[in-house]
């Protein structure tokens, strides 16, 4: 095998929306057995150039090469034949039918007359997802799975073809360490089969472990490539925002005031038991624990979502029945939900919208919409949280991952709650933007909200909680101050073995 | 070069594929017939697409909001017939009113249904399509509905007034549609509509009521069906029980064509005015070029077809899906 042939080759990809140039004059390689990191700000264009490549976008200008041959790809299908997959940022299952047939879908095998060979599709599908280590099986109804074990039927989804290049749009934004640690394994394995892997995401420690290269975009342009080993994190950051980050915790260190939540004995069937905590105007809690801990269950709870099924909320001291998110709403609670697409935005409708809807009430001039308040209210918060868009007007689908996550945390910002609580608020969101958020939810409590932070990262937790909740199964296994907190701790307590610890 | 200008034509018609399609129409019936852009008979298609206009006002509410509404027809039947019936046993002053609240609670049970108890909306309504129709039989006994002095009732005046010159099924219909696009459009009600049909679960997330936007929509629904069947009442001072059957399709016909998506979450007011003149001037070109009445059935169902097709054209970015 020539390891100097490219598999695959951009030459100078041209692609624009109305009112945006997404990609400008791109050009980068990928070689056999390679994994490619492709690194960039939130709308740099890194998905757009991907669909580009995965058929799903036709070029306006430049050109595609598989092993050295031009190419046109006018739909996934095509592309996939052409033995180029796309694992995408969004999921994009059919939540009512089963791992087998969402693996398949387009292709299942068959037998006489069209019908299908269940069969042999169930017996593929097993094997495939026994590579993977998972603990769901091919019959399985794809609505019932964890977004995490969702994004692995993604992946299960390129290994049906022989694969020439697989692309990764951060696969890991979901995942937990035990799943990243498989999809490590595979990319590992993809690459021992020469297989060019481009992979996609904001997580630098993932970057410097599993890949070979960097290329760099920033808005739309090509910022040249960067060989991983010789190479830092500050040197992409550079590239990729034009400056370095100071991401030592600022010391903002404030008056705490009263308790603003208080949670006792709150117990929701079999998601979570015996909760009880509480947080104070100008905290910041961090809940870290593993998917499947409970923790979104809480906040759902918390914003009348849920009905516990025993315990007490109590908010400024008074107990309080909160039935639905209208009620929490009005006590002054606000959720950033984790799964920004399914609960978090209406995709079709504007970002103005959709920022001002839970407030929409409140934003009329007579019986009518006030135009100007609203865009008022998107204007400041697409500036203090760098929202790239070419307007308001834009339908929030069309906006890049990140900036639709920014969205979202801006419309709960917007309602000034006095508790507000994140659910992976940085989810897909770039270094640059990461930490301008972490030290956003710092100023916040600054200025005396009450804020719960939950979330699979580690650093992240670490970087922003005064006080730290660790959770296991349903249960608070133990609190931390952040000054006594170590990861080596942490980690513990959330994986249940801190039964020792002196109740 | 041309693949590019062929993907741009492409684009074109499917984002404004109705409309092109509907110049093109126009043109080629202007030419066919003289008589097709005559004043009056410009005046008599939109006085005649009234009643199906301010039923399709309402309908677009419901698809916004991500459900669908098959009763309207049959709903239409039983205003006309109430009214009419009431009309000679309480006077048009009090017969009125009490259509208005019979039709309007016959919307708020379907809106219990759909919003509340979450039942699916095509199954409720094309369920109460024929529960209606029962009630308006039932009501009626069967037989046609007539006003026994037809001379003598100022009723006539919401179908067949004229207002300035301008007839007053026009003006209902223009006046209600005003007043929906901006209830639509520039009210908070409005958006929670569009938040709820784009996406429900993000619509609950952000505090939004959904069952109770949804109950809300059908009652708008009803308000329209109850307009319409005033109108037709007033039009013919007797109906049979039937007389709006089959309008549940022309309506939806003409939401579709406006450019309301069936799953929900857009449209406008005035795309689906839009819909309901582009449906009458299809059927009144054909009546006059000489096609029998009859083939408007087939003729509205390929319109159909022809509008879901543009829709989803419009969302893939083609015409054609290469995937077999
Ligand atoms: N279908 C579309 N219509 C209009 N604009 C679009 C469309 N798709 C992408 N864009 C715009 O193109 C730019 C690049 O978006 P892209 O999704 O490629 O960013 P990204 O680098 O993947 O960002 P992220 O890290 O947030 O996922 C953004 O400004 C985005 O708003
Ligand atoms: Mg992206």
């Amino acid at each position: 095998m020539n390891n100097d042939i490219p598999i695959l080759r951009l030459e100078g990809i041209v692609k624009t929306f109305p009112g945006v140039r997404a990609l400008d004059g791109v050009s980068f390689n990928v070689l056999p057995g390679e994994v490619h990191a492709l690194m960039g700000e939130n709308g740099a264009g890194k998905s757009t150039l991907m669909k580009v490549l995965g058929g799903i976008h036709q070029p306006d200008e430049g050109r595609i090469l598989i092993a050295e041959e031009p190419v046109v790809m006018t739909s996934p299908i095509q592309a996939k034949a052409k033995g180029v997959v796309f694992i995408h940022q969004e999921l994009s299952l059919a939540d009512e039918l089963s791992v087998a047939e969402n693996i398949f879908l387009g292709e299942l095998p068959r037998k006489t007359f069209g019908r299908v060979d269940w069969t042999r599709l169930y017996a593929e599908t097993d094997a495939i997802l026994k590579t993977l280590n998972v603990g769901f099986n091919a019959r399985t109804r794809v609505g019932d799975l964890s977004i995490a074990n969702q994004q692995m039927v993604e992946i299960a989804r390129a290994l049906t073809v022989d694969p020439r290049a697989v692309i990764f749009d951060e696969p890991t934004a979901s995942l937990t360490d035990a799943e990243k640690v498989v999809l490590f394994d595979v990319i590992a394995d993809l690459k021992t089969r020469g297989v060019g892997i481009i992979y996609i995401s904001h997580r630098m420690e993932e970057i410097f472990k599993i890949t070979d290269r960097i290329s760099v975009l920033r808005d739309g342009e090509y910022r040249g490539t960067l060989v991983t080993a010789e190479t830092d994190e500050d040197k992409v950051t550079q590239a990729m925002i034009g400056r370095s980050l100071d991401l030592t915790r600022s010391p903002l260190q404030h008056e705490m005031g009263d308790i603003a939540l208080e949670v006792r004995g709150l117990e929701c069937g079999a998601l979570y038991q015996d909760v009880s905590f509480s947080v104070r105007k100008g905290e910041v809690v961090g809940f870290y624990g593993l998917v499947g801990a409970g923790r979104t269950e809480i906040a759902e709870t918390i914003f009348g979502l849920r009905a516990p099924s025993a315990g007490k909320i109590l908010i400024n001291g008074q107990e309080v029945r909160i039935g639905s998110p209208i009620e929490a709403i009005r006590l002054g609670i606000s959720l950033v939900p984790e799964d920004r697409k399914g609960q978090g935005l209406v995709l079709g409708m504007n970002c103005r919208d959709n920022m001002t809807l839970p407030q929409v009430d409140d934003m009329t001039a007579g019986p009518f919409l006030a135009n100007g308040a609203e865009v008022a209210i998107f204007d400041q918060y697409r500036d203090k949280l760098d929202i790239r868009t070419p307007g308001w007007r834009q339908q929030v689908g069309n906006l890049s991952g990140g900036n639709q996550q920014k969205i979202v945390i801006g419309k709960w910002l917007s309602m000034h709650p006095e508790v507000l609580i994140v659910d992976e608020p940085t989810r897909g969101i770039d270094v640059g933007s990461k930490s301008e958020i972490h030290n956003l939810i710092r100023e916040l409590a600054a200025q005396g909200y009450a804020v719960i932070v939950i979330s699979s990262e580690m650093p992240e937790v670490l970087h922003v909680s005064d006080r730290i909740v660790a959770m296991h199964n349903g249960r608070i296994t133990r609190e931390f101050t952040s000054d006594e907190v170590t990861e080596d701790s942490l980690i513990q307590a959330i994986s249940g073995i801190a039964s020792d610890k002196v109740a | 070069m041309s693949a590019m200008t062929r993907q741009g034509v492409a684009k074109l018609l499917a984002r404004q594929g109705i409309l092109v399609a509907f110049v093109l129409f126009m043109v080629v019936f202007a030419i066919a017939n003289q008589r097709f852009l005559a004043i009056d008979n410009i005046s008599g298609v939109i006085r005649s697409s009234a009643i199906l206009g301010v039923m399709a006002l309402g309908v677009t509410f419901v698809v916004i909001g991500g459900n669908l509404d098959l009763s309207v027809g049959s709903m239409m039947s039983f205003s006309t017939i109430v009214v009419l019936d009431l009309h000679d046993k309480l006077g048009p002053t009090l017969a009125i009113p009490a259509m208005f609240g019979l039709t309007l609670l016959l919307g708020a049970f379907i809106g219990v249904l759909v919003g509340y108890l979450k039942l699916n909306s095509l199954i409720v309504t094309l369920g109460m399509l024929s529960a209606i129709h029962g009630l308006t039989l039932t009501w009626s006994g069967g037989k046609n509905m007539d006003i026994a002095d037809k001379e003598a009732t100022w009723f006539s005046v919401f179908g067949q007034g004229d207002i300035v010159g301008i007839p007053v099924p026009i003006l209902i219909f223009a006046l209600l549609a005003g007043a929906l696009s901006l209830v639509l459009g520039r009210t908070p009600f409005g958006r929670k509509v569009y938040a709820v049909g784009g996406n429900g679960v993000a619509a609950t997330f952000s505090g939004v009521p959904r069952a109770r936007v949804v109950f809300f929509t059908y009652l708008i629904s009803a308000f329209c069906v109850a307009t319409a069947g005033l109108i037709q009442a007033s039009r013919s001072l007797g109906s049979q029980n039937t007389v709006g059957q089959g309008m549940e399709l022309e309506v939806l016909a003409a939401v579709i064509l406006g450019g309301a998506s069936l799953l929900g979450g857009s449209g406008t007011v005035f795309k689906t005015v839009i819909g309901v003149l582009i449906l009458g001037f299809i059927q009144n070109g054909l009546l006059l070029v000489g096609l029998e009445f009859y083939a408007q059935y087939i003729v509205t169902w390929i319109i159909i077809i022809l509008a879901v097709w543009l829709d989803i054209a419009a969302k893939r970015g083609r015409l054609w899906s290469s995937i077999a």
